[in-house]
C-alpha cells in the first residue's frame, strides 16, 4: 500500500497535495496495490482527495497536531504507515515535507528520495525514481531498496489527474508524542501564489537598477497572474525580500513560464531555474549568457520592453 | 554553550557538471570543492556568534567523509570553529550519514546541532531531520533567524510565501537558511591557527545503505533561442499561447 501525506494549509488542500495523490496513485498502480491518503489536523472536505485516486482518506487529529511540530507529524505519518501496512510513503517536497521527511525515514529505517520528479519504476522489491541533483545541473536515478521507502514530490513535476470519486474518511487513533514546538506567529503573504508552487514567474535582476523600478516587473506579474522573483545580488542588497531569490543558493523552481529581465544568466542563477518549461529572457546585451538557456529572447531595454509586454498580455486576456 | 556544526563538502558553485561516458557517475576530475554554502555562511557563523555572545562554550565541526575532506574542514576551523571531528567513511546515503552524526552527537551532549537547509549537490534537505529523530530532539527546518536566551530558542523558519516564528527548548537541531548570519571571510591569523586546531578522525558505526544512484544524465540541450523584435510583444504573447502553450 502507498500512503500519501496530503498536507493542508489552514485546513485546505493546495495543488501540491493533489499532485502528491496523483503521484501516489500512479505509484500504487505500478506496484499493483492501492493508494490511501493521510491528513493531519483539522481538514475541510478530506474525502475530496478520492477524486485524484485515493481509495480511502485517514485523518489524525489531536491536541498535539493543532500546530506544526516535525516530531508529532513524523510520528503520525510513520505510525499510520505501520498500522495500515503501507510500505511506500509519499509527501510534498515543501517546507513541511522537508521538516518531517527525514524524521519519517529515520523512524522507519527507510531509504528516501527527496524532491523526485517522476513516477517510480518497480524492479523486484526496489523502486527507482528520478530527481534533479546539483541544483538542476543534472538528474539522478535513485534506487531505494529498503522495506519502507519514503519519497517526496517536487512541485509542478506531475500533472494532476482526476480519476475517481470522493472517498470515505476515517479517523485514525494513534499514540502521538506531545508537541515540542510552540508556534508564536505565522505570517503568510496573501494573494500571490508562493514561488515554489507558481506556474508563472516574472523575475528581475541588477538590470532593474533599483528597487523603485520594480513596478515594471510587478505590472507584468499582475497582468499574468504570476509570482515575482529576483536574482541573488538584488536580494543581497535588499531591493527585494530574500525569499524571492532564485538559483543554486536560493529557491529552485520549475514553473511553466519563467520571464527573466535584466538578469545576465550566471551559472548559479541558471541552476535554480533551468528546469522551467519555457524561459523568456529580456536583456539589452545580445551576448548575455542567459540567451543560451532561453526559449524566447528579446534583445532590448527592459524599461521599454516590459511595459509593452504587459500591454500585450492585457490585450490578449481581454480578447 | 556546546555547539555542533555539521558540514558537507560540495562542488564549487561555478562547476559545470560532467558525467562519465556511461552516465554511471559524475566525472569529478578537475572539480573544485567548497564547504556547502549554507553550512559555512549561515550555520557556522551563527554558531560562532552565539558562542561569542555567551562569552564561553565551544563550536565543533563534524563531517562524514574521506580524508580528502580535511581541507574543507580546515577552512571551517579558519573561519573560527574550535575543533573538528571527521567520521572516516564515504557518505553514500543520507540516513547513513545521519546515523554517523547521531552517534557522535550522543557522546558530545551538544545544546544546538546546526545543519544547512540543504546541500547544493544532492539537494536532500533531510539529514538534519533524520538526526533529530535519531536523537529524539526537536527540529526546526530552514531557519532564517535564531535567538537563544537561557535554554529557550526563538526561531524564524521560512515557509511557502512567509515565515513562522516558533519557540523551542534546547537541545535543538536546526537547519540554517539565508538570513541567519552573514558570511565571514577567514583572515591570515585564522588560517594559521586552523592548522594547529584539533581534527579528530573517528571510525564509522555500522549502518546500512539502502539508496543508490544507478544513473546520471544531463538536462537536454536547449534548441537555439527564438528572438522576437522588442516592439512586437504581441508576437511574443502569441508564441507563449500558441506554441509554448504556457499562457
Ligand atoms: C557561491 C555563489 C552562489 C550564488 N548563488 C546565486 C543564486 O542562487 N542565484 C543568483 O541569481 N545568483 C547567484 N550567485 C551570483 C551570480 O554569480 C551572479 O553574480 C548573479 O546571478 C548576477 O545577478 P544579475 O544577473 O541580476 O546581475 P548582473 O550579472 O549584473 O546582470 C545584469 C544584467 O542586466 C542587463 N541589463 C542592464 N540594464 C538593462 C536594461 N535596461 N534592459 C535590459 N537588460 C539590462 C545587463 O546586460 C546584464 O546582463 C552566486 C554566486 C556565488 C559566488
Ligand atoms: C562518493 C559519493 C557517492 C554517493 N553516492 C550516492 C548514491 O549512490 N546515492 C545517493 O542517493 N547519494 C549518493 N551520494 C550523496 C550522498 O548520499 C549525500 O551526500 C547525502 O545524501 C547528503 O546529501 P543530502 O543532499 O541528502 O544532504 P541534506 O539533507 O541536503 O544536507 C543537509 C545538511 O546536512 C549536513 N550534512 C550533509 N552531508 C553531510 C556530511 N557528509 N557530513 C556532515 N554533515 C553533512 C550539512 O549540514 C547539510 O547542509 C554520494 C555521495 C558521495 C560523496
Amino acid at each position: 500500500m502507498v500512503l500519501v501525506f496530503a498536507e493542508a494549509t489552514n485546513g485546505k488542500f493546495k495543488k501540491a497535495a493533489h499532485e502528491a495523490i496523483t503521484y501516489g496513485t500512479k505509484t500504487a498502480a505500478a506496484m499493483g496495490t492501492e493508494c490511501v491518503a493521510l491528513t493531519i489536523g483539522q481538514v475541510e472536505n478530506a474525502g475530496d482527495l478520492g477524486r485524484f485516486g485515493a481509495t480511502k482518506v485517514y485523518n489524525v487529529n489531536s491536541d498535539a497536531t493543532a500546530t506544526f511540530d516535525s516530531g508529532v507529524y513524523a510520528a503520525a505519518i510513520a505510525e499510520a504507515a505501520k498500522q495500515l501496512g503501507a510500505k511506500v510513503i509519499v509527501m510534498i517536497h515543501d517546507s513541511t515535507g522537508k521538516s518531517v521527511m527525514g524524521r519519517v525515514a529515520a523512524r522507519l529505517d527507510a531509504g528516501s528520495a527527496p524532491g523526485v520528479n517522476s513516477v517510480p519504476t518497480v524492479s523486484g522489491g526496489g523502486l527507482t525514481v528520478r530527481k534533479s541533483v546539483f541544483s538542476g545541473k543534472a538528474f539522478a536515478e535513485v534506487e531505494i531498496t529498503s522495506e519502507y521507502k519514503v519519497i517526496s514530490v517536487a512541485g509542478n513535476s506531475i500533472p494532476v489527474e482526476e480519476t475517481g470519486a470522493a472517498a470515505t474518511v476515517e479517523s485514525l487513533d494513534l499514540a502521538l508524542p506531545a508537541s515540542r514546538t510552540k508556534v508564536l506567529e505565522t505570517q503568510r503573504a496573501t494573494g500571490r501564489i508562493p514561488l515554489p508552487e507558481a506556474e508563472l514567474v516574472v523575475s528581475g535582476g541588477r538590470g532593474l537598477k533599483g528597487p523603485e523600478n520594480w513596478n515594471v516587473i510587478e505590472d507584468l506579474a499582475e497582468a499574468l497572474g504570476a509570482t515575482t522573483a529576483c536574482s541573488r545580488p538584488v536580494a543581497d542588497v535588499d531591493w527585494r525580500p530574500h525569499h524571492e531569490h532564485v538559483g543554486q543558493t536560493g529557491v529552485a523552481i520549475r514553473p511553466n513560464l519563467y520571464i527573466a529581465a535584466g538578469i545576465s544568466g550566471a551559472i548559479q542563477h541558471l541552476a535554480g531555474v533551468n528546469n522551467s518549461k519555457t524561459i523568456v529572457v529580456i536583456n539589452k546585451d545580445p551576448e548575455a549568457p542567459f540567451f543560451k538557456a532561453a526559449d524566447y529572447g528579446v534583445v532590448g531595454d527592459l524599461f521599454e520592453v516590459l511595459p509593452k509586454l504587459t500591454e500585450a498580455v492585457k490585450a490578449y486576456k481581454a480578447s | 554553550m556546546k555547539l555542533l556544526v555539521c558540514v558537507s563538502k560540495t562542488p564549487e558553485t561555478t562547476t559545470k557538471i560532467q558525467l562519465t561516458g556511461d552516465g554511471s557517475d559524475v566525472d569529478t576530475s578537475g572539480v573544485k570543492y567548497i564547504m556547502n554554502p549554507y553550512d559555512e555562511w549561515y550555520a557556522l557563523v551563527r554558531a560562532l556568534e552565539l558562542k561569542e555572545a555567551a562569552g564561553s562554550g565551544s563550536v565543533t565541526l563534524l563531517n562524514v567523509g574521506p580524508a580528502d575532506n580535511d581541507s574543507v574542514i580546515r577552512k571551517g576551523l579558519a573561519v573560527g570553529a574550535d575543533d573538528a571531528i571527521r567520521v572516516d567513511a564515504e557518505g553514500s546515503s543520507s540516513l547513513f550519514i545521519a546515523k554517523q552524526i547521531a552517534a557522535q552527537a550522543k557522546e558530545g551532549n551538544y545544546d544546538i546541532l546546526f545543519f544547512g537547509k540543504e546541500t547544493i549537490d544532492y539537494n536532500g534537505s533531510e539529514v538534519g531531520a533524520m538526526v533529530a529523530e535519531l536523537l529524539d530532539v526537536v527540529y526546526v527546518h530552514e531557519a532564517s533567524k535564531l535567538e537563544v536566551s537561557g535554554t529557550t530558542a526563538t526561531v524564524t523558519r521560512d515557509i511557502e510565501g512567509g515565515v513562522e516564528i516558533v519557540e523551542v527548548e534546547l537541545p535543538l537541531v536546526v537547519s540554517a537558511a539565508k538570513g541567519m548570519a552573514e558570511q565571514r571571510i577567514p583572515n591570515m591569523r585564522g588560517i594559521m591557527m586552523a592548522k594547529r586546531k584539533p581534527l579528530k578522525v573517528v571510525p564509522a558505526v555500522d549502518a546500512a545503505v539502502s539508496t543508490k544512484v544507478t544513473h546520471y544524465d544531463l538536462p537536454p540541450e536547449k534548441s537555439a533561442v527564438k528572438l522576437i523584435e522588442p516592439d512586437d510583444m504581441t508576437e511574443l504573447v502569441r508564441l507563449l499561447h500558441e506554441e509554448a502553450k504556457v499562457i
